[in-house]
């Protein structure tokens, strides 16, 4: 009596779950085909297949220049956060300081802060010191959403590494600089990285910012897709996310393979 | 040495995050637009008691600062008088015409004495209430736009009272951001923990393949899912076509821009930040502990609900403060998915900023989020605690 009602539970969750799983994947495994349609239709049956689309996107005078501001932009902030979040990580795990609680407030808070509020804030701050419509001003914007990503990674890729190495380290005569770039560095390097393709992928993905702080050059693609859904959709925003989801399953890969190294 | 560490970062947002959103929701409660161009008149009225009108130094106060600021105006097309009067327009309407009319008449030359003036070019100024208004706008700080998020206003005599019925509209867009923000999470919940339960309980050579599908789309660009969903949901869209091809509809249905819409996408974007966290404390769970109650003749129900459900509280707490939090926080989404009934808080921020250029009230809208969302973290960890918030 007790074994078909577990079976039916059992099967039941399957069930679930693989719908779940389904209303996850679905919307975009089914729409991005479209992009290689050969008609200008939203729907399918697709009339034929082409590459026109992606051609469009090659040629056009917008969508590859906010394809590369992206990548710049993205390469830039993950820079900027990765380098700073990472020795602020190394930092709170050194040692206990007066305020450290505030501090890792401070530190955490653009996670938690809607972005659109970041946006208007930093158009007010930066229109007077001319970093609105620059490259410089979309960098230092989106590293600073970036930042708290890498924090936490770092953070927790530093639970892994043994202390007493830094003594031992100190004891043969390092430096404590020496010490973190040849001691620790190597071994939370992983986490670092990881830590660096998160803060690219928040960067990739931001569209507030971008929407407010950018100018006609700074552009970035998903800006590009947003103001194109806003007015006439064309089948070359479903190209623009095709190479956008391309980029962000070789980001995830990165990242799966990072979190391998680290534990091994 | 930690210290000094952790003060690039520390100083870097500064510079770039905490000073200029401080800078920014300081604008909710800054008076700039009426004093630089009424310098005279706003000093005149600080005098006066609100009660009857003001005494004649004010109406010739009035008279001189209207006359310069429109030379002022003239010479540099700066537009300092719209800007005064569409602030003064937000208290009181009709003084969007009114100053800018009366900055007309007075620099063509007025006779007499000031009051009489100034009642001749337009009787309101014969009333206190354009008075009122313009010495509460004298700055440099009010309550103006705090209370205008909340539907409130001051009157002449300077009570706080409900605005006027067609101004009142801000609660309920607060009450719109919360209600979406909590359907969503439930929903994400409904969906999330029977998916998390599945992933953590699968046979180890599944378990990577289910949580790719969880993965994949959280990485997917946000831009990415939203766009899917506006070419589903689309009048001449996959879904409407398909309907159509099976003839299942009459036209197409209006599947796009509504309430609808909305939540589907925004349960969508959001589901995995409910499911991964449930997932990492399934994970961390030890699972002798719902066998032994199942041993000790727990019937597998209560085994849930007395044993793994209260273990797995941690994540479900976390799950529901990420999503709810990001939730509040959602402009692009309902911006490209839903109706003019379908916006939240942020998108009038956005509005306030970008299209009609009031930092004033995008401030103090901001000022009304942020709260919102401080609220839920404070709420989150007097509840749960942040000791426990896992991140998968």
């Amino acid at each position: 009596m007790k074994a078909p009602r577990i079976l039916l539970s059992r099967v039941l969750l399957w069930g679930t779950g693989l719908l779940v799983i389904l209303f996850l994947l679905a919307p975009v495994l089914v729409v991005l085909p479209l992009s290689f349609s050969s008609g200008a239709f939203l729907f399918y049956p697709l009339p034929g297949l082409s590459l026109r689309w992606y051609a469009d996107f090659w040629a056009s005078d917008f969508w590859l220049p906010a394809l590369w501001n992206s990548l710049r932009v993205g390469a830039g902030a993950s820079l900027v956060a990765g380098t700073l979040g990472t020795l602020a990580a190394f930092g709170l795990w050194r040692a206990p300081f007066p305020g450290k609680t505030l501090v890792m407030a401070v530190l955490l808070a653009p996670m938690v802060v809607p972005a659109i509020i970041v946006a208007v804030a930093l158009l007010l701050a930066f229109g007077p010191l001319g970093l609105t419509n620059s490259f410089t001003g979309l960098v230092l914007g989106h590293a600073a959403l970036g930042a708290p990503f890498v924090v936490v990674t770092v953070l927790a890729a530093l639970q892994q590494f043994d202390a007493v190495q830094l003594r031992a380290a100190a004891a043969c005569g390092a430096s404590p600089a020496t010490a973190f770039r040849r001691v620790c560095l190597p071994q939370i390097l992983p986490g670092v990285a990881a830590g660096a393709v998160f803060a690219f992928a928040t960067s990739l993905d931001e569209v507030a910012v971008a929407l407010f702080i950018a100018g006609p050059a700074q552009r970035t693609l998903p800006r590009q897709m947003f103001s194109g859904l806003n007015d006439s959709i064309s089948l070359t925003i479903m190209a623009a996310a095709m190479v956008l989801v391309v980029i962000s399953v070789l980001l995830l890969a990165a990242v799966t393979l990072l979190q391998r190294r680290r534990a091994p | 040495m930690a210290a000094a560490l952790v003060a690039p970062l520390l100083l870097f947002l500064l510079a770039v995050f905490v000073l200029p959103i401080g800078a920014f929701l300081l604008r909710g409660v800054e008076e700039r637009d009426v004093a630089p161009v009424l310098p005279r008149s706003t000093a005149a009225l600080a005098a006066w008691n609100g009660a009857g009108l003001p005494d004649e130094a004010a109406f010739a106060a009035l008279i001189e600062d209207l006359r310069e600021a429109r030379a002022r105006d003239q010479e540099s097309g700066a537009g300092s008088i719209a800007r005064a009067s569409a602030r003064l327009n937000a208290d009181w309407p009709g003084f969007r015409s009114l100053l800018p009319m009366t900055a007309r008449r007075v620099a063509a030359g007025t006779e007499g004495p000031a009051r009489e003036a100034l009642i001749g070019i337009s009787e309101d100024w014969g009333t206190p209430i354009p008075w009122a208004a313009i010495r509460r706008a004298g700055g440099p700080y009010s309550d103006f736009n705090l209370l205008a998020v909340l539907d409130l206003k001051r009157d002449a005599a300077g009570a706080i009272g409900a605005a006027p019925e067609q101004e009142r509209i801000f609660r309920a867009i607060l009450w719109r951001t919360l209600w979406i923000g909590a359907l969503a999470t439930l929903i994400c919940l409904a969906l999330g923990y029977p998916l998390a339960w599945l992933i953590a309980t699968a046979p180890p050579r599944l378990a990577p393949l289910l949580l790719g599908g969880v993965l994949l789309p959280f990485w997917t660009s946000l831009i990415v899912r939203t766009a899917a969903w506006t070419v589903l949901l689309q009048r001449e869209g996959v879904v409407n076509a398909a309907l159509a091809a099976l003839r299942l509809t009459e036209g197409p249905l209006p599947l796009l821009y509504n309430r609808g819409a909305v939540l589907l996408a925004m349960v969508h974007i959001l589901l995995p930040f409910m499911v991964l966290p449930i997932y990492a404390s399934l994970k961390a769970l030890d699972w002798r502990l719902p066998r032994a109650a199942l041993s000790l003749g727990a019937s597998p129900l209560r085994a849930f609900l007395r044993v793994s459900l209260p273990l797995s509280l941690p994540g479900v707490g976390a799950g529901c403060l990420l999503v709810f939090i990001q939730a509040l926080g959602f402009y692009v989404t309902p911006a490209l998915l839903g109706g003019a009934n379908d916006q939240m808080v942020p998108y009038f921020v956005a509005f306030y900023a970008s299209r009609t250029v009031n930092w004033g009230m995008a401030a103090a809208l901001s000022l009304l989020l942020l709260a919102a969302v401080a609220l839920v973290v404070a709420l989150y960890g007097r509840l749960v605690g942040f000791g426990k918030v896992r991140t998968a």
